[in-house]
Protein backbone atom coordinates (compact mmCIF):
# COMPACT_ATOMS: atom_id res chain seq x y z
CA UNK A 1 0.00 0.00 0.00
CA UNK A 2 1.27 3.48 -0.74
CA UNK A 3 0.57 6.86 0.77
CA UNK A 4 -1.55 7.73 -2.27
CA UNK A 5 -3.82 4.76 -1.80
CA UNK A 6 -4.00 5.59 1.90
CA UNK A 7 -5.26 9.08 1.09
CA UNK A 8 -7.84 7.74 -1.33
CA UNK A 9 -9.24 5.28 1.22
CA UNK A 10 -12.16 6.39 3.38
CA UNK A 11 -10.80 6.95 6.85
CA UNK A 12 -12.11 7.56 10.37
CA UNK A 13 -10.68 11.05 10.17
CA UNK A 14 -12.15 12.21 6.90
CA UNK A 15 -15.27 10.19 6.29
CA UNK A 16 -17.07 9.63 9.53
CA UNK A 17 -18.72 12.97 10.14
CA UNK A 18 -22.32 12.92 11.28
CA UNK A 19 -24.46 14.97 13.60
CA UNK A 20 -22.84 13.00 16.39
CA UNK A 21 -19.53 14.59 15.55
CA UNK A 22 -20.83 18.13 15.76
CA UNK A 23 -18.67 19.46 18.56
CA UNK A 24 -16.35 16.58 19.34
CA UNK A 25 -14.91 15.67 15.95
CA UNK A 26 -12.61 12.92 16.98
CA UNK A 27 -11.27 10.94 19.88
CA UNK A 28 -7.72 9.66 20.15
CA UNK A 29 -6.00 7.33 22.59
CA UNK A 30 -2.28 6.73 22.50
CA UNK A 31 -0.21 4.24 24.49
CA UNK A 32 3.55 4.36 25.01
CA UNK A 33 5.30 0.99 25.32
CA UNK A 34 8.95 -0.13 25.42
CA UNK A 35 10.67 -3.49 25.12
CA UNK A 36 12.42 -4.84 28.19
CA UNK A 37 16.16 -5.34 27.81
CA UNK A 38 16.77 -2.57 25.27
CA UNK A 39 17.79 1.07 25.60
CA UNK A 40 15.16 3.66 24.74
CA UNK A 41 15.30 4.92 21.14
CA UNK A 42 17.00 8.22 21.95
CA UNK A 43 19.90 6.46 23.66
CA UNK A 44 20.16 3.17 21.74
CA UNK A 45 22.93 2.76 19.18
CA UNK A 46 21.88 2.51 15.49
CA UNK A 47 22.39 -1.26 15.37
CA UNK A 48 20.17 -1.74 18.41
CA UNK A 49 17.53 0.59 16.98
CA UNK A 50 17.40 -1.54 13.85
CA UNK A 51 16.97 -4.66 15.98
CA UNK A 52 14.15 -3.02 17.93
CA UNK A 53 12.52 -1.79 14.73
CA UNK A 54 12.54 -5.28 13.17
CA UNK A 55 11.14 -6.90 16.28
CA UNK A 56 8.37 -4.31 16.51
CA UNK A 57 7.51 -4.41 12.82
CA UNK A 58 7.22 -8.19 12.94
CA UNK A 59 5.05 -8.18 16.06
CA UNK A 60 2.72 -5.39 14.95
CA UNK A 61 2.11 -6.75 11.47
CA UNK A 62 1.28 -10.14 13.00
CA UNK A 63 -1.72 -8.75 14.88
CA UNK A 64 -5.17 -9.21 13.30
CA UNK A 65 -5.92 -5.46 13.56
CA UNK A 66 -2.99 -4.58 11.31
CA UNK A 67 -3.56 -7.23 8.67
CA UNK A 68 -3.85 -4.82 5.74
CA UNK A 69 -1.57 -2.01 6.64
CA UNK A 70 1.08 0.38 5.40
CA UNK A 71 4.37 -0.70 6.94
CA UNK A 72 7.25 1.71 6.32
CA UNK A 73 10.52 2.84 7.79
CA UNK A 74 10.80 6.60 7.97
CA UNK A 75 13.66 6.73 5.47
CA UNK A 76 11.35 5.38 2.77
CA UNK A 77 9.04 8.39 2.96
CA UNK A 78 9.55 11.68 1.11
CA UNK A 79 9.20 14.98 2.95
CA UNK A 80 5.79 15.52 1.38
CA UNK A 81 4.58 12.06 2.37
CA UNK A 82 5.68 12.65 5.94
CA UNK A 83 3.87 15.96 5.99
CA UNK A 84 0.68 14.30 4.83
CA UNK A 85 0.90 11.75 7.62
CA UNK A 86 1.41 14.53 10.17
CA UNK A 87 -1.61 16.41 8.79
CA UNK A 88 -3.71 13.27 9.20
CA UNK A 89 -2.52 12.88 12.81
CA UNK A 90 -0.95 9.54 11.93
CA UNK A 91 2.62 10.40 12.87
CA UNK A 92 4.05 13.06 15.13
CA UNK A 93 6.13 15.98 14.01
CA UNK A 94 9.02 14.41 15.91
CA UNK A 95 8.87 11.21 13.86
CA UNK A 96 8.58 13.14 10.60
CA UNK A 97 11.86 14.87 11.42
CA UNK A 98 13.83 11.65 11.97
CA UNK A 99 16.37 10.35 9.51
CA UNK A 100 16.26 6.59 10.04
CA UNK A 101 16.00 3.67 12.45
CA UNK A 102 12.33 4.48 12.97
CA UNK A 103 9.09 3.59 11.25
CA UNK A 104 5.33 3.48 11.33
CA UNK A 105 2.60 0.98 10.60
CA UNK A 106 -0.83 2.34 9.69
CA UNK A 107 -4.01 0.31 9.23
CA UNK A 108 -5.85 0.76 5.96
CA UNK A 109 -8.76 2.71 7.47
CA UNK A 110 -6.21 4.81 9.39
CA UNK A 111 -7.90 4.07 12.68
CA UNK A 112 -4.68 2.48 14.00
CA UNK A 113 -1.22 3.92 13.76
CA UNK A 114 1.85 2.49 15.49
CA UNK A 115 5.01 4.60 15.53
CA UNK A 116 8.24 2.74 16.23
CA UNK A 117 11.41 4.22 17.73
CA UNK A 118 10.00 7.70 18.07
CA UNK A 119 10.46 8.77 21.71
CA UNK A 120 9.52 5.25 22.86
CA UNK A 121 9.88 1.91 21.12
CA UNK A 122 6.16 1.83 20.43
CA UNK A 123 3.61 4.60 20.30
CA UNK A 124 0.28 2.93 19.57
CA UNK A 125 -2.60 5.16 18.55
CA UNK A 126 -6.29 4.68 17.87
CA UNK A 127 -8.51 7.31 16.22
CA UNK A 128 -12.29 7.22 16.45
CA UNK A 129 -14.79 9.69 15.00
CA UNK A 130 -16.90 11.59 17.50
CA UNK A 131 -17.02 11.35 21.27
CA UNK A 132 -15.93 7.78 21.80
CA UNK A 133 -13.30 7.50 24.53
CA UNK A 134 -14.51 4.20 25.96
CA UNK A 135 -14.63 2.52 22.58
CA UNK A 136 -11.23 3.91 21.65
CA UNK A 137 -9.76 2.57 24.90
CA UNK A 138 -11.32 -0.89 24.41
CA UNK A 139 -9.99 -1.04 20.87
CA UNK A 140 -6.49 0.00 21.79
CA UNK A 141 -6.18 -2.20 24.83
CA UNK A 142 -7.07 -5.18 22.62
CA UNK A 143 -4.24 -4.30 20.24
CA UNK A 144 -1.89 -3.76 23.18
CA UNK A 145 -2.77 -7.18 24.62
CA UNK A 146 -2.29 -8.78 21.19
CA UNK A 147 1.20 -7.25 21.04
CA UNK A 148 2.01 -8.60 24.50
CA UNK A 149 1.87 -12.10 23.00
CA UNK A 150 4.93 -11.31 20.89
CA UNK A 151 6.79 -8.66 22.89
CA UNK A 152 8.03 -8.38 26.46
CA UNK A 153 7.15 -4.89 27.67
CA UNK A 154 9.31 -3.01 30.17
CA UNK A 155 7.13 -2.77 33.24
CA UNK A 156 7.55 -2.07 36.95
CA UNK A 157 4.88 -3.01 39.51
CA UNK A 158 5.28 0.40 41.18
CA UNK A 159 5.95 2.69 38.22
CA UNK A 160 3.86 0.87 35.62
CA UNK A 161 4.92 0.87 31.97
CA UNK A 162 8.44 2.29 31.75
CA UNK A 163 8.85 5.07 29.21
CA UNK A 164 11.74 7.20 27.99
CA UNK A 165 10.29 10.29 29.61
CA UNK A 166 9.00 10.07 33.21
CA UNK A 167 6.00 12.19 32.21
CA UNK A 168 4.59 9.11 30.45
CA UNK A 169 5.09 6.56 33.23
CA UNK A 170 2.33 4.33 34.57
CA UNK A 171 -0.43 3.88 32.04
CA UNK A 172 1.62 5.49 29.28
CA UNK A 173 -1.72 6.71 28.03
CA UNK A 174 -2.55 10.05 26.47
CA UNK A 175 -6.26 10.30 25.73
CA UNK A 176 -7.54 13.30 23.82
CA UNK A 177 -10.45 14.71 21.91
CA UNK A 178 -10.56 17.17 19.03
CA UNK A 179 -13.27 19.75 19.59
CA UNK A 180 -14.81 22.46 17.45
CA UNK A 181 -15.57 25.44 19.70
CA UNK A 182 -16.42 28.43 17.49
CA UNK A 183 -18.92 30.08 19.84
CA UNK A 184 -16.50 30.02 22.77
CA UNK A 185 -13.87 31.65 20.57
CA UNK A 186 -16.24 34.28 19.19
CA UNK A 187 -17.47 35.21 22.66
CA UNK A 188 -13.86 35.34 23.98
CA UNK A 189 -14.42 32.64 26.57
CA UNK A 190 -11.62 30.29 25.54
CA UNK A 191 -9.09 31.67 28.01
CA UNK A 192 -11.51 31.06 30.84
CA UNK A 193 -12.17 27.54 29.58
CA UNK A 194 -8.46 26.79 29.23
CA UNK A 195 -7.80 27.90 32.80
CA UNK A 196 -10.68 25.84 34.19
CA UNK A 197 -9.56 22.79 32.21
CA UNK A 198 -5.99 23.18 33.47
CA UNK A 199 -7.27 23.25 37.05
CA UNK A 200 -8.82 19.85 36.38
CA UNK A 201 -5.50 18.42 35.29
CA UNK A 202 -6.16 18.48 31.55
CA UNK A 203 -4.38 20.31 28.77
CA UNK A 204 -5.86 22.37 25.92
CA UNK A 205 -4.02 23.26 22.76
CA UNK A 206 -5.03 24.67 19.43
CA UNK A 207 -4.66 22.19 16.64
CA UNK A 208 -4.01 24.67 13.84
CA UNK A 209 -2.41 27.65 15.45
CA UNK A 210 -1.31 28.94 18.79
CA UNK A 211 -2.73 29.14 22.27
CA UNK A 212 -6.38 30.07 22.64
CA UNK A 213 -6.51 31.80 19.26
CA UNK A 214 -6.44 28.56 17.36
CA UNK A 215 -7.42 29.02 13.76
CA UNK A 216 -10.44 26.97 12.79
CA UNK A 217 -11.51 27.08 16.46
CA UNK A 218 -10.37 23.49 16.73
CA UNK A 219 -8.77 22.40 19.98
CA UNK A 220 -7.31 19.26 21.41
CA UNK A 221 -8.08 18.48 25.04
CA UNK A 222 -6.01 15.74 26.66
CA UNK A 223 -5.00 14.36 30.03
CA UNK A 224 -1.81 15.68 31.55
CA UNK A 225 -0.86 12.93 34.00
CA UNK A 226 -0.44 9.22 33.32
CA UNK A 227 0.57 7.71 36.68
CA UNK A 228 -1.46 7.09 39.82
CA UNK A 229 -4.80 6.43 38.17
CA UNK A 230 -6.21 3.58 36.14
CA UNK A 231 -6.90 4.06 32.44
CA UNK A 232 -10.64 3.93 33.13
CA UNK A 233 -10.35 6.62 35.78
CA UNK A 234 -8.41 8.93 33.47
CA UNK A 235 -10.96 8.41 30.73
CA UNK A 236 -13.83 9.03 33.10
CA UNK A 237 -12.29 12.32 34.23
CA UNK A 238 -11.53 13.40 30.68
CA UNK A 239 -15.04 12.49 29.55
CA UNK A 240 -16.63 14.66 32.18
CA UNK A 241 -14.39 17.59 31.25
CA UNK A 242 -15.32 17.14 27.59
CA UNK A 243 -19.00 16.89 28.46
CA UNK A 244 -18.79 20.13 30.37
CA UNK A 245 -16.99 21.90 27.52
CA UNK A 246 -19.67 20.69 25.08
CA UNK A 247 -22.33 22.22 27.32
CA UNK A 248 -20.44 25.49 27.51
CA UNK A 249 -20.13 25.61 23.73
CA UNK A 250 -23.84 24.92 23.26
CA UNK A 251 -24.72 27.63 25.78
CA UNK A 252 -22.40 30.07 24.08
CA UNK A 253 -24.10 29.34 20.75
CA UNK A 254 -27.54 29.96 22.22
CA UNK A 255 -26.37 33.22 23.76
CA UNK A 256 -24.89 34.42 20.49
CA UNK A 257 -28.13 33.71 18.68
CA UNK A 258 -30.25 35.34 21.38
CA UNK A 259 -28.08 38.41 21.72
CA UNK A 260 -27.59 39.11 18.01
CA UNK A 261 -28.41 36.37 15.54
CA UNK A 262 -27.90 38.76 12.66
CA UNK A 263 -24.23 39.23 13.55
CA UNK A 264 -23.58 35.52 13.55
CA UNK A 265 -25.47 34.88 10.34
CA UNK A 266 -23.57 37.73 8.75
CA UNK A 267 -20.28 36.03 9.62
CA UNK A 268 -21.50 32.75 8.16
CA UNK A 269 -22.85 34.39 5.05
CA UNK A 270 -19.63 36.30 4.42
CA UNK A 271 -17.56 33.17 4.95
CA UNK A 272 -19.66 31.44 2.32
CA UNK A 273 -19.17 34.31 -0.08
CA UNK A 274 -15.42 34.38 0.35
CA UNK A 275 -15.04 30.63 -0.02
CA UNK A 276 -17.00 30.75 -3.27
CA UNK A 277 -15.10 33.66 -4.76
CA UNK A 278 -11.67 34.35 -3.36
CA UNK A 279 -8.42 33.72 -5.24
CA UNK A 280 -5.95 33.82 -2.40
CA UNK A 281 -6.51 31.99 0.85
CA UNK A 282 -3.95 31.38 3.55
CA UNK A 283 -4.18 28.22 5.59
CA UNK A 284 -5.35 29.98 8.72
CA UNK A 285 -7.93 32.10 6.93
CA UNK A 286 -9.31 29.00 5.21
CA UNK A 287 -9.57 27.22 8.59
CA UNK A 288 -11.51 30.11 10.09
CA UNK A 289 -13.90 30.33 7.15
CA UNK A 290 -14.49 26.58 7.13
CA UNK A 291 -15.09 26.73 10.87
CA UNK A 292 -17.92 29.22 10.33
CA UNK A 293 -19.49 27.05 7.65
CA UNK A 294 -19.27 24.07 9.97
CA UNK A 295 -21.04 26.08 12.64
CA UNK A 296 -23.61 26.87 9.97
CA UNK A 297 -24.17 23.15 9.43
CA UNK A 298 -24.73 22.70 13.18
CA UNK A 299 -27.25 25.54 13.11
CA UNK A 300 -29.07 24.00 10.14
CA UNK A 301 -28.07 26.83 7.81
CA UNK A 302 -26.63 24.09 5.64
CA UNK A 303 -27.78 20.46 5.42
CA UNK A 304 -26.24 18.01 7.88
CA UNK A 305 -24.86 15.87 5.09
CA UNK A 306 -22.38 18.62 4.23
CA UNK A 307 -20.51 18.38 7.51
CA UNK A 308 -18.24 15.64 6.18
CA UNK A 309 -17.25 17.84 3.23
CA UNK A 310 -16.03 20.49 5.66
CA UNK A 311 -14.16 17.97 7.79
CA UNK A 312 -12.43 16.61 4.74
CA UNK A 313 -11.53 20.11 3.60
CA UNK A 314 -9.95 20.91 6.97
CA UNK A 315 -7.42 18.23 6.14
CA UNK A 316 -7.18 18.72 2.39
CA UNK A 317 -6.59 22.46 2.63
CA UNK A 318 -3.39 21.76 4.59
CA UNK A 319 -0.13 22.41 2.69
CA UNK A 320 0.97 18.76 2.40
CA UNK A 321 -2.35 17.56 1.03
CA UNK A 322 -2.67 20.47 -1.38
CA UNK A 323 0.73 19.81 -2.88
CA UNK A 324 0.06 16.10 -3.12
CA UNK A 325 -3.18 16.78 -4.99
CA UNK A 326 -1.33 19.02 -7.42
CA UNK A 327 1.49 16.50 -7.68
CA UNK A 328 4.22 19.00 -6.99
CA UNK A 329 5.94 21.22 -4.47
CA UNK A 330 4.83 24.82 -4.22
CA UNK A 331 5.81 27.97 -2.38
CA UNK A 332 3.35 29.26 0.24
CA UNK A 333 2.20 32.06 -2.08
CA UNK A 334 1.34 29.57 -4.83
CA UNK A 335 -0.32 27.31 -2.29
CA UNK A 336 -2.65 30.14 -1.32
CA UNK A 337 -3.76 30.30 -4.94
CA UNK A 338 -4.25 26.53 -5.11
CA UNK A 339 -6.13 26.47 -1.84
CA UNK A 340 -8.52 29.18 -2.98
CA UNK A 341 -9.06 27.38 -6.28
CA UNK A 342 -9.81 24.10 -4.53
CA UNK A 343 -12.28 25.72 -2.17
CA UNK A 344 -13.97 27.66 -4.96
CA UNK A 345 -14.65 24.48 -6.82
CA UNK A 346 -15.95 22.69 -3.69
CA UNK A 347 -18.21 25.57 -2.78
CA UNK A 348 -19.54 26.02 -6.29
CA UNK A 349 -21.64 22.92 -5.59
CA UNK A 350 -22.38 23.69 -1.98
CA UNK A 351 -26.04 24.45 -1.17
CA UNK A 352 -26.78 28.10 -0.50
CA UNK A 353 -27.24 29.03 3.17
CA UNK A 354 -30.77 28.86 4.54
CA UNK A 355 -31.10 31.52 7.20
CA UNK A 356 -34.67 30.71 8.13
CA UNK A 357 -33.88 27.91 10.53
CA UNK A 358 -35.70 27.47 13.85
CA UNK A 359 -33.00 28.42 16.28
CA UNK A 360 -32.29 24.72 16.73
CA UNK A 361 -28.70 24.78 17.88
CA UNK A 362 -29.02 21.73 20.10
CA UNK A 363 -27.47 18.72 18.35
CA UNK B 1 14.69 29.33 40.03
CA UNK B 2 16.03 32.13 42.18
CA UNK B 3 15.93 35.02 39.73
CA UNK B 4 12.53 35.03 38.01
CA UNK B 5 13.82 36.94 35.02
CA UNK B 6 16.37 34.33 33.93
CA UNK B 7 15.60 31.50 31.52
CA UNK B 8 15.27 28.25 33.48
CA UNK B 9 17.16 26.28 30.87
CA UNK B 10 20.06 28.50 29.86
CA UNK B 11 20.10 31.49 32.23
CA UNK B 12 19.69 34.11 29.51
CA UNK B 13 17.07 36.81 30.19
CA UNK B 14 13.58 35.29 30.10
CA UNK B 15 10.78 36.78 28.02
CA UNK B 16 8.28 33.88 27.96
CA UNK B 17 6.56 33.03 31.21
CA UNK B 18 4.41 29.93 31.57
CA UNK B 19 2.09 29.12 34.42
CA UNK B 20 0.30 25.86 34.99
CA UNK B 21 -2.04 24.81 37.74
CA UNK B 22 -2.37 21.07 38.43
CA UNK B 23 -4.33 19.89 41.45
CA UNK B 24 -4.20 23.37 42.96
CA UNK B 25 -0.43 23.45 42.75
CA UNK B 26 1.02 26.32 40.75
CA UNK B 27 4.02 25.60 38.54
CA UNK B 28 5.93 28.39 36.81
CA UNK B 29 8.55 28.21 34.11
CA UNK B 30 10.47 31.15 32.61
CA UNK B 31 12.17 30.89 29.25
CA UNK B 32 14.15 33.01 26.84
CA UNK B 33 12.94 33.37 23.25
CA UNK B 34 15.41 30.83 21.91
CA UNK B 35 14.61 28.08 24.41
CA UNK B 36 10.87 28.68 24.01
CA UNK B 37 11.24 28.13 20.25
CA UNK B 38 13.52 25.13 20.72
CA UNK B 39 11.17 23.50 23.20
CA UNK B 40 8.26 23.95 20.83
CA UNK B 41 6.35 26.09 23.29
CA UNK B 42 4.64 27.74 20.36
CA UNK B 43 4.07 24.44 18.56
CA UNK B 44 0.68 23.12 19.58
CA UNK B 45 1.62 19.49 19.22
CA UNK B 46 5.12 19.65 20.55
CA UNK B 47 4.89 21.32 23.86
CA UNK B 48 4.59 19.72 27.23
CA UNK B 49 4.83 21.89 30.28
CA UNK B 50 5.59 18.79 32.28
CA UNK B 51 8.70 18.14 30.18
CA UNK B 52 9.86 21.68 30.78
CA UNK B 53 9.20 21.55 34.49
CA UNK B 54 11.28 18.42 34.55
CA UNK B 55 14.28 20.22 33.11
CA UNK B 56 13.72 23.35 35.16
CA UNK B 57 13.66 21.41 38.41
CA UNK B 58 16.97 19.81 37.48
CA UNK B 59 18.80 23.00 36.72
CA UNK B 60 20.58 23.21 40.07
CA UNK B 61 23.70 21.01 39.91
CA UNK B 62 23.07 17.24 40.21
CA UNK B 63 23.38 16.04 43.78
CA UNK B 64 24.12 12.33 43.37
CA UNK B 65 27.61 12.72 41.90
CA UNK B 66 28.61 10.44 39.03
CA UNK B 67 26.00 7.65 39.12
CA UNK B 68 25.84 5.55 36.00
CA UNK B 69 23.27 3.04 34.80
CA UNK B 70 24.92 -0.37 34.70
CA UNK B 71 22.92 -1.52 31.74
CA UNK B 72 23.29 1.39 29.38
CA UNK B 73 25.88 3.80 30.78
CA UNK B 74 23.43 6.68 31.19
CA UNK B 75 24.41 9.28 33.80
CA UNK B 76 22.50 11.88 35.74
CA UNK B 77 24.11 14.56 33.63
CA UNK B 78 22.67 12.87 30.56
CA UNK B 79 19.24 13.07 32.15
CA UNK B 80 19.70 16.74 32.86
CA UNK B 81 20.64 17.25 29.23
CA UNK B 82 17.90 15.20 27.55
CA UNK B 83 15.08 15.09 30.05
CA UNK B 84 14.65 11.39 29.27
CA UNK B 85 16.26 8.19 30.51
CA UNK B 86 18.48 5.75 28.65
CA UNK B 87 16.79 2.42 29.34
CA UNK B 88 14.20 0.79 31.66
CA UNK B 89 16.91 -0.12 34.20
CA UNK B 90 17.68 3.59 34.66
CA UNK B 91 14.51 3.85 36.71
CA UNK B 92 16.11 1.54 39.29
CA UNK B 93 19.53 3.18 39.10
CA UNK B 94 18.19 6.70 39.46
CA UNK B 95 15.34 5.92 41.82
CA UNK B 96 16.63 8.67 44.10
CA UNK B 97 15.89 11.41 41.58
CA UNK B 98 12.80 9.80 40.03
CA UNK B 99 10.74 9.47 43.20
CA UNK B 100 10.73 13.14 44.24
CA UNK B 101 9.82 14.09 40.66
CA UNK B 102 6.70 11.97 40.50
CA UNK B 103 4.58 13.83 43.01
CA UNK B 104 4.72 17.10 41.09
CA UNK B 105 4.40 15.44 37.75
CA UNK B 106 1.49 13.08 38.23
CA UNK B 107 -1.76 12.45 40.06
CA UNK B 108 -0.25 9.73 42.23
CA UNK B 109 3.05 7.93 42.58
CA UNK B 110 2.03 4.30 42.25
CA UNK B 111 0.78 2.54 39.14
CA UNK B 112 -2.94 1.82 39.29
CA UNK B 113 -3.69 0.75 35.73
CA UNK B 114 -3.27 -2.11 33.29
CA UNK B 115 -0.66 -4.79 33.97
CA UNK B 116 0.81 -6.80 31.08
CA UNK B 117 -0.29 -10.40 31.54
CA UNK B 118 3.23 -11.72 31.90
CA UNK B 119 3.85 -9.32 34.77
CA UNK B 120 0.43 -10.14 36.19
CA UNK B 121 1.26 -13.81 36.16
CA UNK B 122 4.57 -13.09 37.85
CA UNK B 123 2.80 -11.04 40.54
CA UNK B 124 0.17 -13.74 41.14
CA UNK B 125 2.89 -16.38 41.47
CA UNK B 126 4.91 -14.12 43.75
CA UNK B 127 1.93 -13.45 46.02
CA UNK B 128 1.16 -17.15 46.14
CA UNK B 129 4.77 -17.95 47.01
CA UNK B 130 4.79 -15.44 49.84
CA UNK B 131 1.63 -16.95 51.30
CA UNK B 132 2.95 -20.50 50.97
CA UNK B 133 6.18 -19.60 52.75
CA UNK B 134 4.17 -18.20 55.64
CA UNK B 135 2.08 -21.36 55.72
CA UNK B 136 5.26 -23.44 55.82
CA UNK B 137 6.69 -21.55 58.78
CA UNK B 138 3.33 -21.86 60.53
CA UNK B 139 3.04 -25.59 59.89
CA UNK B 140 6.55 -26.24 61.19
CA UNK B 141 5.93 -24.13 64.31
CA UNK B 142 2.74 -26.04 65.13
CA UNK B 143 4.50 -29.33 64.36
CA UNK B 144 2.09 -30.24 61.51
CA UNK B 145 4.86 -31.98 59.59
CA UNK B 146 2.61 -33.58 56.95
CA UNK B 147 1.12 -30.19 56.07
CA UNK B 148 4.64 -28.75 55.98
CA UNK B 149 5.80 -31.39 53.52
CA UNK B 150 2.82 -30.75 51.24
CA UNK B 151 3.37 -26.99 51.40
CA UNK B 152 7.06 -27.43 50.59
CA UNK B 153 6.12 -29.42 47.48
CA UNK B 154 3.70 -26.68 46.41
CA UNK B 155 6.44 -24.08 46.91
CA UNK B 156 8.73 -26.00 44.58
CA UNK B 157 5.96 -26.13 41.96
CA UNK B 158 5.44 -22.38 42.15
CA UNK B 159 9.19 -21.74 41.93
CA UNK B 160 9.27 -23.83 38.78
CA UNK B 161 6.36 -21.89 37.26
CA UNK B 162 8.29 -18.74 38.14
CA UNK B 163 11.36 -19.75 36.17
CA UNK B 164 9.17 -20.80 33.25
CA UNK B 165 7.55 -17.36 33.23
CA UNK B 166 10.94 -15.68 33.32
CA UNK B 167 12.26 -17.82 30.46
CA UNK B 168 9.37 -16.94 28.09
Amino acid sequence: MTISSLIDTPSELTDSASNKTAIVLMTRVRLARNLAGYSFPGWAKPAQRDEILSACRAAVSATPQMKRSLNVSIGELSDLERQILVERHLISRELSGMKGGAGVIISKDQAFSVMMNEEDHLRIQVLRAGFNLKKAWNTITDLDSALEEHLDFAFSPTLGYLTACPTNLGTGMRASAMMHLPALVISSQMEKVVRAVNQLGMVVRGLFGEGSDASGSIFQISNQTTLGESEEEIIKRLSSVLQSIVEHELNAREKLLEADAGKLLDKIGRAFGILQNSHLLSSSEAMNLLSLIRLGVDLSTFPDSNRCVIDRLFIEAQPGHLQHAQKGEFEPGQRDVLRAARLRSEFANFPRPDFNFNNDSKN
Amino acid sequence: MANPLKCDLCSKPATVHLTQIVNNKVHKVDLCEACAQAKGVTDPSGFSLADLLLKASLNPEPTAGGMRCERCGFTQLDFKKHGRFGCPVCYETFRGIVEPMLENMHNGTAHAGKIPHRALERKTLYDRLTKLELDLTDAIKSERYEDAARTRDEINQVKQAFSQNAAR
